[in-house]
């Protein structure tokens, strides 16, 4: 075999044809047997005819071969590429390993972006992209009213209006609810030492099966249970199962004794089943008992309402179902007039949206928030493999010399950043791990679902999205400005100062400007943000949450008649609270069926005495059962007198009403001493307290009654004790106290007021301190990013600043201008910021609490964080210029 | 001998190619003649099933191919032995030889085995 001369191999000059080939290879074939039998003294015709014929079927193997060839090419192709690729990735390896505190910063950089994308991924996809945790659930509606101000009590529906709807509507599988109105820690377990708290719910029978959820262990409610007069049975939550009785498996068949009455556990419901994730966030619910509604016929509203809608049909048909059947409801099939109470106020809306639609703007305002931070991570990250790339012109250049396509230069590049952002990506997947186990376990958190809060397989597939999205928009750019250089100025430009380079410090200089501006938006939402937060712990919330505490406190008033059990009961909260009040270090105590910012309910329309007002204009007040003194252990102001434990039974009824109350029923008045009136009953109104915040702190408050505890029946008692020590340190002493009149008084809870006040607004808080992270997180970038560019174009006008010393600047001069220009770049980004933010932030308002969007302080704030930090990462680079030695510099070249 | 072909057990042509090209490159025209050369003309091949067995061969690593000049300076494709083609060769040679001492000897026999030993 001969090598072909040079001049012969112009044949595949564009690229391989695997088809040529093979012709090329069978046609030698032939020819050269053609010669041979030629030789032999075969005429040409005939041996070319012999030839085919010894071949067999040219076309047969042609097409082989053809097919074979391109296989074979592709391969190769593959191969290649995997080659080059594997050649990038060594290479990758190598120069980042030359340049370990590029590597950590970049990587770090991107874990802490990425991190924290995968967390607040995994939180929206919990709460808004993933269905319920049941199955079907886009089934499920949650009915009620459309919202009030009074209450639970009017979000709420009657035990007949419950069965006359499922009666009624076509448009559900089953109908469902559940009690509305119980407090925490309203049973207690005892029979097992020392009695325990424990929060129960009654649930109608049909409950978990409409739900679709299947017990862990044992069964459902069967019907005849939810009827009245059957034998008492619970069905434990999962939680509480393995907390309190160590996951027996035993339990289900035996008894529990709950508040003195034996009850039998009939099943241990689901992990995945957690009611106060869906239901109530931030609250635990230990067991559930079937709801007798027979037995509450006359309560009025109790239960809440949520049902399974047949296959295939909306929410729109299920309104039009509900509007048609509203007329026909009685809220008390005893009385007449109660007909068509729920005209308009039966309206279904899909369960998900119930649970988590009040959140979807928040969330998807800190979906942004982590958006832009992965922004100006990805910017900052380019900025920084563009200085690289710059002192790497060089390289590049001889690799472009040497054969190297810029299809191939960019490719390594891209390499680069993708190894960066993949290591960024694993790191940041560890940083989201760890805070969402974090998250999981805030109780505190009155966020809904939080319990189901996973990194699964959907949140690592964007995690691997959000890494290679980075890892293309921050590879991408330096590898094009890189790529489209000219080789020839690049291995010419033998020193920083050339054009090449001020045209990249253009673009950084661009880039930054874009991280700055990205940053303020950031920080002006964090800033609003933080003043609603700030605002809202400044309203005044009618009473003073710090220093007093509560307990849930048991007693037994059974007596024979309504009465008696009203003077036992008066009795026994007499003797409470004068043993507490005793005590050293409280200075007052009272008791409450409700505490504000909890579970509330009204139950009539009081009409002031002696005036008329149109239907409808009167309101529904909440009502609270309270004892002497609760006033003053929650720290309400008061005008008039408080209850005093002479107002009997038999004694003038009296109540106390808050101030907006007293607007309506008596407007310019003074609302002590006038009467209201409740069917023939007459309340004298002894007092008015300020407004008290019922539900949430940032709305405000309707009208609010209270009862004395000696006269109308409460519905349990909460004891709120008022202490000038921290409340924590009478917790034993009041347990004691408790105990010493009342043996069977579980170890409840003292609770500090203030954590009542701390869950309610324990949304906005958590919101908030996630966006001032972010915030905090993208100056931070910035800083870095405007630390880069001042830092390498010191370094680049070394010479320069050399010259200029030599020449008489002096250091204060030269580190002046080496701060200007960080200020100039900062004062950029700035103004771009405050723009986008101007627009933007209008889009927040509605998360915004008493705060405008264009709040002055917070864009004042702002700029100087912005300043500060500017001024900051611009001084480092300033003093190392002001310490160049101009000899050395001059020399140095 | 007559030259009426024998029949090519089946992969007993990609042996024979592998042994063709151990005294170095060929190509695919030549490496029909050494076959039919060095088998005394008994091995006639039907020259179109060459090619596919060489691709093959080559796909799978045994061969190596590149473009070369014939002895009358005609562009033809040249194939070598790669390592991997070598060592192939070696264990195939052996299988061979193994095969047809087996099948010599049966064919060789000239009385029935012994009873006991057919059970």
């Amino acid at each position: 075999m001969k090598p072909i001369p040079m001049w012969r191999r112009y044949s595949r000059l564009f690229g391989p044809n695997p088809a040529a080939d093979v012709r090329d290879e069978l046609s030698f074939h032939l020819r050269a047997k053609i010669d041979d039998l030629v030789a032999q003294g075969w005429s040409p015709e005939a041996a070319r005819q012999e030839a085919q014929r010894q071949f067999g079927d040219l076309r047969a193997v042609q097409q082989i071969g053809v097919r074979m060839g391109e296989k074979m090419e592709r391969g190769k192709r593959l191969s290649d590429y995997w080659n080059d690729s594997l050649q990038d990735v060594r290479y990758t390896f190598r120069t980042l390993g030359r340049d370990p505190g590029f590597a950590a910063v970049s990587i770090l950089i991107l874990a802490l972006a990425i991190g924290a994308n995968i967390a607040v991924f995994s939180v929206v996809n919990t709460l808004l992209l993933r269905p319920l945790p049941f199955p079907d659930s886009q089934q499920l509606v949650w009915i009620a009213p459309p919202p009030t101000d009074c209450g639970l009590s009017c979000a709420t529906y009657s035990a007949d209006a419950y069965e006359e709807f499922r009666e009624q509507s076509r448009t559900y599988q089953d109908v469902t609810g559940y009690e509305a109105f119980s407090t925490p820690d309203n049973l207690r377990l005892t029979g097992r030492g020392e009695p325990v708290p424990a929060t129960g719910i009654d649930v109608i029978g049909n409950f978990f099966q409409v739900l679709g959820v299947q017990p862990a262990i044992g069964r459902l409610f069967t019907q005849e249970e939810s009827r009245g007069g059957f034998h008492p049975v619970a069905l434990l939550a999962n939680a509480y199962w393995r907390r309190q009785f160590n996951s027996d498996p035993a339990m289900v068949g035996k008894a529990i004794e709950l508040s003195g009455v034996p009850v039998t556990v009939v099943g241990v419901l689901p992990e995945s089943f957690d009611f106060g994730a869906v239901f109530s966030p931030g609250a635990k619910v230990d067991l559930f008992t079937p709801l007798d509604l027979n037995g509450e016929r006359n309560w009025g509203n109790i239960v809440t309402l949520l049902g399974r809608l047949n296959p295939g049909v909306t929410v729109a048909q299920a309104l039009d179902d509900a509007n048609r059947v509203a007329p026909n409801i009685y809220q008390n099939t005893k009385y007449p007039d109660t007909l068509g109470r729920y005209k308009g106020a039966l309206i279904p809306v899909p369960l998900k949206d119930y649970v988590t639609g009040k959140l979807r703007r928040s969330l998807i305002a800190l979906w942004c928030a982590v958006g832009a931070i992965l922004l100006i991570a990805g910017v900052n990250l380019s900025n920084l493999l563009l200085s690289r790339a710059v002192a790497r012109a060089k390289e590049f250049a001889v690799r472009g010399a040497l054969g190297a396509s810029r299809g191939r230069i960019v490719r390594q590049l891209l390499m680069e950043s993708l190894v960066l952002s993949s290591a960024g990506a694993v790191l940041g997947l560890g940083l989201a791990v760890t805070l969402i186990a974090w998250l999981v376990h805030q109780g505190s958190v009155a966020l809904p679902l939080l319990n189901s809060l996973r990194i699964d397989g959907q949140a690592l597939g964007w995690t691997v999205l959000i890494a290679v999205f980075t890892a293309t928009i921050f590879g991408l750019l330096p590898g094009i400005r890189i790529a489209g250089g000219n080789l020839q100025e690049m291995l010419k430009d033998s020193g920083p100062g050339a054009g090449l380079g001020r045209k990249h410090e253009r673009v950084r200089a661009a880039l930054v400007i874009a991280e700055v501006a990205m940053a303020c938006v950031l920080v002006v939402s964090a800033g609003l943000l933080l003043r609603s937060f700030v605002k809202v712990l400044d309203v005044d919330l009618g009473f003073q949450p710090d220093r007093a505490a509560s307990i849930k406190v048991d007693y037994d008033d059974s007596a024979p008649s309504n009465e008696a059990s009203q003077t036992k009961r008066s009795e026994i909260f007499q003797q409470i609270l004068e043993r507490v009040s005793a005590l050293p270090g409280v200075e007052a105590a009272g008791m409450a069926d409700y505490l504000p910012l909890g579970p509330n309910r009204e139950w009539d329309t009081p009409v002031p005495k002696g005036k008329v007002f149109a239907p409808g204009e009167l309101p529904d007040p909440l009502v609270y059962v309270v004892t002497p003194g609760f006033a003053r252990a929650m720290g309400m102001r008061l005008q008039g007198r408080d209850f005093t434990w002479a107002d009997g039974p038999n004694s003038q009824r009296v109540v106390l009403i808050n101030a907006s109350a007293a607007r309506v029923y008596w407007p310019g008045e003074d609302a002590v001493g006038k009467i209201l009136m409740r069917d023939k009953e007459e309340d004298v109104v002894v007092g008015v307290v300020d407004d008290v915040r019922e539900e949430t702190l940032e709305s405000g408050s309707g009208s609010q009654i209270y009862y004395p505890a000696t006269q109308q029946g409460p519905n349990g008692a909460q004891l709120v004790v008022r202490t000038g020590l921290p409340p924590a340190t009478l917790a034993a002493s009041v347990l004691r106290a408790l105990r010493e009149l009342n043996p069977k008084q579980p170890a409840a809870e003292f609770r500090p007021i203030r954590t009542i006040v701390d869950r309610a607004v324990s949304p906005r808080h958590f919101f908030m301190l996630l966006v001032a992270a972010f915030a905090g997180l993208g100056l931070l970038l910035a800083a870095l990013g405007i630390y880069g560019v001042i830092s390498y174009s010191v370094t680049r006008q070394t010479q320069a600043i050399g010259i200029r010393m030599a020449l008489g600047a002096s250091v204060g001069r030269v580190q002046r201008q080496v701060l200007a220009g960080t200020l100039r770049l900062t004062f950029a980004g700035m103004v771009v910021g405050t723009l986008v933010s101007l627009a933007a932030m209008k889009m927040i308002a509605s998360l915004l609490f008493a705060t405008s969007p264009w709040d002055l302080p917070t864009y004042l704030g702002m700029a100087l964080a912005q300043l500060l930090v500017a001024v900051i990462s611009g001084y480092i680079p300033a003093r190392r210029a002001s310490g160049v030695n101009p000899m050395e510099a001059l020399r140095n070249n | 001998m007559d030259t009426a072909r024998l029949e090519f057990f089946r992969g007993t042509l990609d042996v024979l190619i592998l042994k063709a090209l151990v005294w170095g490159p060929l190509h695919g025209y030549a490496i029909t003649n050494l076959i039919r050369l060095q088998s005394d003309e008994a091995l006639l091949l039907e020259e179109g099933t060459l090619y596919p067995a060489l691709w093959r061969l080559e796909n799978r690593g045994l061969l190596d191919a590149e473009w070369g000049l014939s002895e009358n300076n005609r562009k033809a494709k040249f194939y070598r032995l790669t390592a991997e083609g070598r060592r192939q060769l070696r264990s195939e040679v052996k299988t061979w030889e193994a095969y047809a001492r087996a099948v010599a000897k049966v064919l060789g026999a000239t009385q029935p085995p012994l009873p006991e030993e057919v059970a």
